[in-house]
């Protein structure tokens, strides 16, 4: 028998930590080759790690939520034959952020419990509810908090008749009450959420945010849009306005380069793409995620949609590649049928520009200086790195922009 | 061969065979695991043995006192004789009735007893060995009930005439000098007993008092007891070795001493039976020594439940039987939590010692303000009836000053012991002062002095 190290690999993009956001097996289990054993989270995706070898789960190191140095060790195996290590004590050096306690010494054999485990009894007696065991007990059984229920007894003492008198006036859990509320319930801010957390304090506070609004009179593309969908073939999806945008932004990135690219302050660089790699924000179960569709310069407007639904379905499931999360040039929000006049999106750190689409309502609009017609009118709601887009850059761009859409035959010349 | 069933108890102490008698009757497939008799410490060598020891001692002693020019008008013309060898086949007999007991219960709750050392190879499979054979049982719920033992001093190792609480429940014969590490309520029940059965007692404490856990108050009448009855107790002192039947320590100013004695008692406390069963393959959370639990009883592993010693303080039995029964019944579906109000604890020491809830002191440091009401003994008939009227005992009774529930009851009495499941139910009813006042309390009996605490307190006490 052996013992085996699996050891964080290297993620790439010269990662060095990554956080533990599931552990799927326990000390004690045997895992074959391949099983998985912990998804560790990155900036960008959350990457399964299966086990490399057959063997026993000896140990692992870290809670959900702890960040994990690249190359230290996160499961202890017990293999047949020799493993990799003689025997030497296994520590997970849990890498330490600015600030935050160091935590290399912890032990190892920690695992994160199965079930939430509330604090034990502590001695105290006098802040629970004054009331006998048999009314404790039914109060459990009813599913009636104690602690909202008001004691008509000495001293405030709960009797059965409160109880009933409660429950009769529908004062179950759940049920509304004019009691006051005290509790706080604490939500650790973990995974993808701090993520999401890290990055959009990231952005906004090394960006100074510019935003720009315009509205955008869609009904000819609109036009446009039901014809292509009463006429697709049955391998081409259907269109919703999102990929008439995202052609248009493809265009405008390529009139405004400035714009498709990434600042990097540290070295005064701003690194402008040849490729147009299109984020969009989807709203997922674990919070916000940025799919991306890459190379938009490659694809046609049905690629462009197909790809699009592929790589968001894939991030709402859970199941993004890594590279499906990450490398976007420019990024498009969108609250779809939300509604909302004007939104001002947070840049998607490093890059310089974020395009958000409103709701497309029907409006009346002054046309050709007298006449009022209904149009159908969108509004995008833009953000750019003032550092790096001069505001007139950024109104050419969403000009632009609105002119292919309002003119559709130009999204495809 | 293999077994499977719906819930693994590993234990029959009164943590485990409570929960397997419940779990029984309430039509789950129970199998209950026991290494030892079914009992546990308190049945087989802690609880009732100690008490049996304890009764016989009393006897003996107060036998004694009717010797010669009498007691109470009654007088003995020769000395009682101790046959110590069947006292220790009656204390034997007592626990045999019991252990059978338990066996027929759980029988009669149809639960499937397993005899042998469980070792668990994940959280829900355990292999057992038996006479017959290792037997693997692999259950959807399994209870920890697995207990305490002694705790060991690593210089006074255990074996020989170095004894734990078990075998000073076994010996053979009175020893003539007795030496007892440790005056916690264990120490002290036992030396107490050899004390009346004729052993020469010291105590050798660590800590500035003797039952260092209790305030200074309640434990008054038994250190004035042992003076009285010529126990010798260092204070302060920290034994260090042991060798040729002495006993080195350290006495309180820090001088080495030796003392001589054919038998060395060592309580320093118990610690949890948490290793070499395969706990660590389990996945539970600790909490230091002690398996983490919720008010559920939850470990951190799902459906592996642990009660009683292997939990933490307090270590009590009737804890560990409350929570056996609250798990037997969320597993068989029934809301339940674990959740008391208080938990009393009673040493059997002379005079004896009640404690449930907080001192005055104690609901100080959690910011309540309290009132405090104490009776004597020596002021109720009843205990003067019995001899219990002197010796110090008192029963204080202490409440919030805002709205008089009562936080806290303590005693101290022969025999006062039997008045700790009024003291719980006050507790656990959330009784108020004027609740025990206006309870009308049986004349002639010591409860009496609980309903006059309680007047003490309201400031209107009538015997005193």
């Amino acid at each position: 028998m052996g013992q085996y190290n699996f050891k964080l690999p290297d993620l790439g993009e010269g990662l060095v930590e990554a956080e533990i956001a599931d552990i799927h097996v326990k000390v004690g289990e045997m895992v074959t080759e391949d099983q998985p054993l912990i998804d560790m989270m990155t900036d960008k995706a959350t990457v399964e790690m299966p086990s490399p070898v057959d063997g026993k789960i000896l140990s692992i190191s870290g809670n959900l939520g702890e960040m994990i140095a690249v190359g230290s060790v996160m499961v202890v195996l017990e293999v047949e034959g020799e493993g990799n290590v003689d025997g030497e004590p296994v520590k997970a050096e849990a890498v330490v952020e600015v600030s935050a306690p160091v935590k290399a010494d912890e032990p190892v054999a920690k695992i994160t419990p199965a079930t939430p485990v509330a604090p034990v009894l502590s001695g105290a007696t006098s802040e629970k509810p004054l009331t006998s065991p048999a009314v404790r007990r039914r109060a459990l059984e009813e599913d009636v908090d104690l602690t909202r229920v008001s004691g008509s007894g000495p001293a405030g003492r709960i009797s059965h008749q409160d109880l009933d008198d409660f429950i009769a006036a529908g004062g179950r859990v759940g049920q509304p009450s004019h009691q006051k509320r005290t509790a706080i319930e604490e939500i650790p801010v973990i995974g993808i959420r701090r993520k999401i957390a890290e990055r959009m304090e990231l952005s906004k506070r090394s960006i100074p945010h510019y935003s720009y609004v315009e509205e955008v009179d869609v009904t000819e593309v609109e036009k446009l849009r039901l014809f292509l969908n009463d006429n697709r073939t049955e391998d081409q999806p259907k269109l919703s306005i999102l990929p008439f945008i995202m052609m248009a932004t493809l265009k405008g990135m390529e009139k405004f380069p400035e714009c498709n690219s990434h600042y990097d302050p540290a070295h005064s660089l701003v690194r402008r793409f040849s490729g147009v790699h299109l984020g969009i924000a989807s709203q997922t179960p674990n919070g916000l995620m940025v799919p991306v569709v890459s190379h938009a310069e490659t694809r046609d407007i049905w690629d462009m949609a197909t790809e699009m639904m592929r790589v968001s379905s894939a991030a709402r499931a859970g199941k993004a590649k890594r590279n499906e999360l990450s490398g976007s040039t420019v990024t498009i929000t969108s609250l779809g049928k939300i509604g909302g006049i004007v939104t001002t999106p947070v840049i998607n750190y490093p890059e310089v520009c974020i395009i958000g689409v409103n709701k497309i309502v029907p409006r009346p609009m002054v046309m050709g200086g007298t006449d009022i017609k209904i149009r159908q009118m969108m509004n995008l709601s833009s953000s750019f790195d003032h550092r790096v887009v001069d505001g007139y850059v950024a109104a050419e761009l969403i000009q632009f922009i609105k002119g292919v859409l309002e003119q559709p035959a130009t999204l495809f010349m | 061969m293999e077994m499977k069933c719906k819930l693994l108890v590993i234990g029959a102490g009164p943590g485990g065979y409570v929960a397997a008698i419940r779990a029984g009757q309430l039509g789950i497939d129970t199998i209950i695991v026991e290494g030892d008799r079914a009992g546990g410490t308190c049945l087989i060598r802690g609880c009732i043995p100690s008490k049996a020891l304890i009764h016989a001692a009393d006897k003996y002693q107060q036998i004694n006192k009717h010797t010669g020019k009498g007691h109470l008008g009654i007088s003995l013309k020769t000395e009682p004789e101790l046959d110590f060898a069947k006292t220790m086949t009656w204390k034997e007999g007592i626990v045999d009735r019991l252990n059978g007991g338990v066996e027929g219960l759980l029988k009669k709750a149809k639960v499937r007893q397993i005899k042998g050392w469980a070792t668990f190879k994940d959280a829900k499979t355990c292999d057992v060995e038996t006479k017959s054979g290792i037997v693997t049982i692999a259950a959807e719920h399994v209870i920890l009930a697995n207990g305490s033992k002694p705790t060991e001093l690593p210089f006074l190792p255990f074996g020989g005439d170095v004894l734990s609480s078990t075998e000073a429940l076994t010996l053979e014969q009175v020893p003539e000098k007795l030496v007892v590490v440790g005056a916690g309520y264990i120490g002290l029940e036992l030396g107490i007993a050899y004390s009346k059965l004729g052993s020469e007692v010291t105590f050798i404490e660590a800590d500035s008092r003797i039952l260092a856990t209790y305030d200074k108050e309640l434990t008054a009448p038994v250190a004035k007891w042992l003076q009285a009855n010529g126990i010798t107790v260092h204070l302060g002192a920290k034994a260090s070795g042991w060798k040729d039947n002495k006993l080195s320590y350290a006495d309180k100013d820090g001088e080495a001493q030796t003392i001589a004695a054919d038998k060395l008692l060592v309580t320093v406390g118990r610690k949890p039976n948490t290793e070499g069963w395969g706990l660590e393959n389990m996945a539970v959370d600790m909490d230091g020594p002690f398996v983490k639990i919720d008010k559920y009883c939850r470990t951190a592993m799902k459906n592996v439940w642990a009660i009683g010693d292997i939990t933490g303080e307090p270590m009590l039995a009737h804890r560990a039987s409350a929570q056996g029964e609250v798990v037997a019944e969320i597993i068989a579906g029934k809301k339940r939590e674990f959740n008391p109000n208080a938990i009393a604890a009673v040493c059997f020491t002379d005079p004896e010692i009640i404690a449930v809830g907080q001192s005055g002191a104690e609901a100080k440091t959690s910011g309540v303000e309290t009132i405090v009401g104490k009776f004597p003994l020596m002021a109720n008939g009843r205990a003067l009836t019995m001899e219990a009227g002197e010796g110090g005992g008192f029963v204080r009774i202490t409440a919030r000053a805002d709205n008089h529930v009562i936080v806290g009851i303590h005693a101290v009495g022969p025999q006062i012991s039997e008045l700790s499941g009024e003291f719980a139910l006050a507790m656990e009813m959330g009784a108020r002062l004027e609740d025990i006042a206006d309870t009308i309390h049986v004349h002639p009996t010591v409860t009496e002095s609980f309903a006059e605490a309680s007047l003490s307190a309201l400031g209107h006490a009538i015997h005193i």
